[in-house]
Formats: C-alpha cells, sequence, structure tokens
C-alpha cells in the first residue's frame, strides 16, 4: 500500500479545512540535511502527531513551522498565505504557539508571571498606566489574570501559582508550559514532545489536558512524541520522518501497518 | 549550598555590617554627631554607585550581557547635555540628551547585539568593551575632551542640620540629598516598571530565556533597544549627579570599576540588589576610611569595595540578592 499520499480513512473527529500546509521544504545546516523535500498537511481542529526515530528530523520540522528555522527550500501555506520565512515573534502573532522539549520557561519567575507573559500581545494599554494601575489598564489586567487564573484551573496547579517555576518538578513545569502556550490562545498548537521525561501518571494527565484542550477549545494541535501508545491514542494522522524524509502519512491504524515504518523503527537486514 | 545554610550567612553578614558600623561609637569613643556625619556621607556616595550598578543590572537582566560600556554612557550623557546646554536651555537640552541615547541603545542594537544573537556571554562582553571605547571616542570627537561643569540648579552649599539636638549640628550636603532622592525616585519608577507592566514581564521573560520568548510573540530586537534605552536613562542621571559634582570629565567613565563590586555585592540580577550593595559599599568605604585609616594608613576607601567583593566572590558568588541555579542532575 502506497501511504505516501494516501488520504484518511477513518478519523474519529470532526476534521475542518486545512489550516496548515508545508509543500516540499528541506532544510540542511551545512552538509547536513536536516529535512528533505517534506510536504504535508495538517487540518483544522485535528491532532496531527509527527514520530520518527531519533535523528529524523521531528523537531526540525516544528521549528520551521514556528519560524526557528528558515528552509531553503519549500513553502508553508497557513491560513491561506504562503511563505517561506518568517520570525518567531511573527509566528506567534498569527496564532502558532509552542512548548519545548527540552524545558524554556522563565525560571525566575512565578507561574502566574510565566503564563501571563503568554499574554503579552494582548495587552495593549499604555506602560504608564499600566505601572500604576489605574484606568483602562486596570481593567484589561483583571480580565487578563482572570484568563490565566482559568488556565491555571485547568491544568490543576492552583497550588503553585506564586511559586517561581525554576523550583517545580519537572511534571509541573511541563504543564506551565503547556499554560504559557495556551495563555496566547493560540488556532494551531506545537507540542515538542510534551510526555519525554514523565512517568506513566504525568503521561496520563498530560494526555488528558492535550485531548481537553482540542475538545474544548477546538485547538488544531500538531504534536511529537516517542511514545508510541499515547500517539496511536491521541492522534487523528500520524507524519512519519526518517533521516529527514516523510516515510507514511495517515491514520494511526495505517501508519502502524505499513512496513516502511516498521523498517525504520526495527531496522531492516540489507 | 542548603537555603538555611545562605540565609544564615546572610543574617551574619549584615549583623556584622551593622557592628562594623556602629563601633565607632562603642568603642573608639567617637561623638554621636560626627559619627552621623560620616554614616550619612558614606550612604549618599553609596546611591551614586547604586545608579551605576542599576544600569549594569538592567542590561544584564535583560540580555545577559556585562555591558562594560556603562561607565562610557555615563560619561557620554553627561558630555552631550553640558556641551548643548551652551546652546540652548536645560530642558530642551535634556530632552535631546534623553533623544541621543535613545538613537545609541538602537544602533548598539542593530550594529552590535543582533549580529552577536546567540553568542557566548564572554563574546557580548567583549564587544560591550569595543562599545565602550567607540562611544569614549565618539563623545570627546563630538563634544571635546575639556572638563566642563554642570550646572543644573543642584545647591552647592551644605546645611547644618539638628542644631538643637547636637553639639554644632551635622554637616549635610543638600547635593548629596537631592541626588538620593532622585535616585529613590528612579528607582521606584524601575520597580513599578519591572514588575507591573507587560513590557517589564517582557524584559524578564527575555533575561530568562531567548527562545521561549520569542515564541510567545516578544520581538527580542524591540527589547533590546528599550532596556538599553532605560540603561542609557540611568547613565543619564548618573551623568548629571556625578558631573555636577567632579565637573564632567574623563574620569566620570572610572565610576563603572565601583559599580562592579556593586552589583557583584548585590547580585548580578537583582535590582534591589544594586541599590542596597551601593550603600553597603559607600557606607563601609567611608566608615573604614574615617575610623580605620589612622590605624591601617589610609587609602582604605580606594581598595575597600574591591575586597568585599573578592570575599562574596569567594562564599557567596550569586550576591546578596542573586538568584540561585538550582541545576537537575
Amino acid at each position: 500500500m502506497n501511504l505516501h499520499d494516501a488520504e484518511p480513512q477513518t478519523v474519529s473527529r470532526k476534521l475542518g479545512e486545512v489550516v496548515l500546509r508545508l509543500d516540499g521544504v528541506s532544510l540542511a545546516f551545512g552538509g547536513v540535511k536536516a529535512l528533505a523535500d517534506v510536504s504535508f498537511d495538517v487540518r483544522e481542529h485535528e491532532v496531527r502527531a509527527i514520530i520518527g526515530p531519533n535523528g529524523a528530523g521531528k523537531s526540525s520540522l516544528l521549528n520551521v513551522i514556528n519560524g526557528v528555522y528558515q528552509p531553503q527550500a519549500g513553502t508553508i501555506t497557513y491560513r491561506g498565505e504562503t511563505r517561506t520565512a518568517m520570525e518567531p515573534h511573527h509566528a506567534a502573532r498569527s496564532g502558532i504557539a509552542r512548548t519545548f522539549q527540552s524545558l524554556a520557561l522563565f525560571k525566575g519567575m512565578s507561574v502566574l508571571d510565566n503564563i501571563l507573559a503568554g499574554r503579552t500581545l494582548m495587552m495593549k494599554s499604555n506602560v504608564f498606566l499600566q505601572a500604576l494601575r489605574i484606568g483602562p489598564a486596570l481593567k484589561e489586567e483583571v480580565a487578563h489574570r482572570r484568563q490565566v487564573e482559568d488556565i491555571i484551573d485547568f491544568l490543576e496547579i492552583q497550588h503553585v501559582r506564586k511559586t517561581p517555576v525554576g523550583r517545580l518538578p519537572y511534571g509541573l513545569q511541563k504543564r506551565v508550559d503547556l499554560g504559557r502556550a495556551l495563555a496566547m490562545e493560540p488556532k494551531v498548537l506545537l507540542l515538542d514532545e510534551p510526555m519525554a521525561g514523565m512517568n506513566v501518571e504525568e503521561k496520563q494527565d498530560m494526555c488528558r489536558f492535550i485531548l481537553d484542550v482540542n475538545d474544548e477549545f477546538g485547538t488544531t494541535i500538531v504534536l511529537i512524541e516517542h511514545d508510541m501508545g499515547v500517539v496511536m491514542d491521541l492522534s487523528d494522522r500520524v507524519v512519519v520522518l526518517d533521516y529527514g524524509r516523510k516515510i507514511a502519512d495517515g491514520t494511526p491504524d495505517e501508519v502502524r501497518s505499513s512496513q516502511a515504518v516498521i523498517d525504520a523503527y526495527l531496522g531492516v537486514k540489507h | 549550598m542548603k537555603a538555611a545554610t545562605s540565609r544564615n550567612l546572610t543574617i551574619a553578614f549584615f549583623g556584622l555590617l551593622a557592628l562594623g558600623a556602629v563601633s565607632p561609637l562603642l568603642f573608639m569613643g567617637s561623638k554621636l554627631a560626627p559619627w552621623l556625619e560620616v554614616i550619612l556621607g558614606g550612604l549618599m556616595s553609596g546611591v551614586l554607585y547604586s545608579l551605576v550598578a542599576l544600569g549594569l543590572v538592567l542590561i544584564f537582566k535583560a540580555s545577559g550581557v556585562f555591558n562594560f560600556a556603562q561607565g562610557a554612557m555615563v560619561l557620554f550623557a553627561a558630555l552631550s547635555l553640558v556641551r548643548l546646554m551652551e546652546k540652548m536651555p536645560f530642558l530642551l537640552a535634556l530632552a535631546v540628551t534623553i533623544a541621543i541615547m535613545v538613537a545609541l541603545a538602537w544602533l548598539i542594537e542593530r550594529l552590535v547585539l543582533r549580529p552577536l544573537v546567540n553568542q557566548e556571554g564572554i563574546v557580548l562582553f567583549m564587544a560591550t568593551l569595543g562599545v565602550a571605547y567607540f562611544i569614549d571616542g565618539l563623545g570627546q570627537t563630538i563634544w571635546g575632551s575639556d572638563i566642563y561643569t554642570l550646572h543644573v540648579g543642584m545647591p552647592k552649599e551644605p546645611k547644618i542640620l539638628f542644631e538643637g539636638t547636637f553639639e554644632g549640628g551635622i554637616l549635610v550636603s543638600m547635593e548629596d540629598v537631592i541626588a538620593a532622592i532622585l535616585a529613590a525616585v528612579m528607582v521606584g519608577a524601575l520597580a513599578l516598571f519591572f514588575q507591573k507592566t507587560s513590557t517589564g514581564r517582557a524584559l524578564r521573560a527575555v533575561a530568562d530565556d531567548h527562545q521561549a520568548a520569542q515564541s510567545i510573540g516578544i520581538p527580542l530586537n524591540r527589547i533590546w533597544v528599550i532596556v538599553w534605552s532605560v540603561a542609557g536613562m540611568v547613565a543619564l542621571v548618573a551623568g548629571i549627579i556625578w558631573g555636577s559634582k567632579l565637573g564632567v570629565q574623563f574620569s566620570l567613565q572610572l565610576v563603572a570599576l565601583k559599580a562592579l563590586p556593586v552589583v557583584i555585592l548585590g547580585g548580578f540580577t537583582s535590582i534591589p540588589g544594586a541599590i542596597i550593595g551601593g550603600l553597603i559599599i559607600g557606607l563601609g568605604e567611608k566608615v573604614s576610611e574615617v575610623y580605620l585609616g589612622p590605624t591601617l594608613g589610609g587609602g582604605i576607601e580606594n581598595w575597600f569595595a574591591y575586597v568585599l567583593a573578592l570575599i562574596f566572590l569567594l562564599f557567596r558568588p550569586e550576591g546578596l540578592f542573586g538568584e540561585r541555579h538550582i541545576d537537575r542532575v
């Protein structure tokens, strides 16, 4: 079966239009090819997983979408707008949020401030009014604060709201990372190994949060994950990368039975 | 180091400091009034160290760069102001100087920081060394290298306070008092800016993690321009105060060397640390100069700050208020 261009046959949720599409994206660092001619699309409201062995180019792919890396070839079409390169803060402005594989939190700031920082872009009032907390600035601050408290409740981290995140256990830091991304009210949420290094219970919690985000807010999710069980349970469609090339694309069931994927993961006799 | 031991060390340090400060009264038979004069004088000069240190801390917090050019910026700001005042009224000259400092910040971001983004701290430090010499030369080329006197209406006459309470009263320099008030206002404004505004939060975010800050939509470049501009403002205030006290001259930029022990003492990332560190060093060097000088042979004022900083580097490298690094192994 040729999975390369296969259309997904059965999906668990209602998927919308294509919101993000990559066409022939290639990325190289010097002589090392990280991505070679990768194309795939992401539909609105779906959970799209990117999997592959170590060094397959998964994180690079995420970084291309997010604007951290500029691909040498190919285009990225996001909500009808085609581009080749952009700055990370522009990606953020257009509604793409992300979390990080190795935590990148503001360690000296409290959980509350970390998540509030996610709303920086939405704060419009005058800096002097903000400093004095008067007039429209106060109203704005209260509104943002309410949103952030909702996220904190949702992620069940009320008990550590005022704690500097550097002091939190790893599992909770991962939640703060997710919370900060959610505070941006993103259209597309990129999750780089949200469950890496977690124990079984922490993984279950994180799975629940991701599914809830997807269900309740309809957020489109692109996720990289190593835990196969998690990927198969969570995602609507899966892209498989190996050595920077796309080797399969389809529903979890299709991908699981693909010979190319089995070869890539288990190795193949030459 | 465990948190409890660390806290005990802090308490012990402040205890020792207080003991050292009052010991002339207790053991050396010093009179209350002259002792108060020494203490006040020390605190006032400490405020000036704090102001320069504040500029260092601001830039370090937001970009992780130790800005060697802070002293040169103090001189440059003061020079610009004093020369512009020859041609226009004070307020206009002040506004133009502020504009110049913002333009300088923008240029530094464009020409120095942006090409060096994601480089090692030492690389950026070396770059600021170059910036320091450049600003120094630029200032002297444009504005000249004479000694200029800066008159911004600071009262030069010292006042005698509490004449009724003490015999002879206490001699206080009104210039220092005004400088202290200015510095306090400045610190208050900066604290509000950093803690309460979304821009301040963005600045702290950038300080902690560049990549994550970008991912939530904070444009690094603009943040750097803002923080270097704010550091430029702080340099301007320090330049005005020092300049009207000592005259605007080359040696003004050497005050930055005194600010280095201040930030080591207070912690590189702490604004209150810069203030308290400055006060401690100002106080410590005055008290030891006046009361230990005759016994130890004088000149203590020149090395006191550095020895204190050395002791801190040995026992408490993060300073009094710096962030301790907790590394996960």
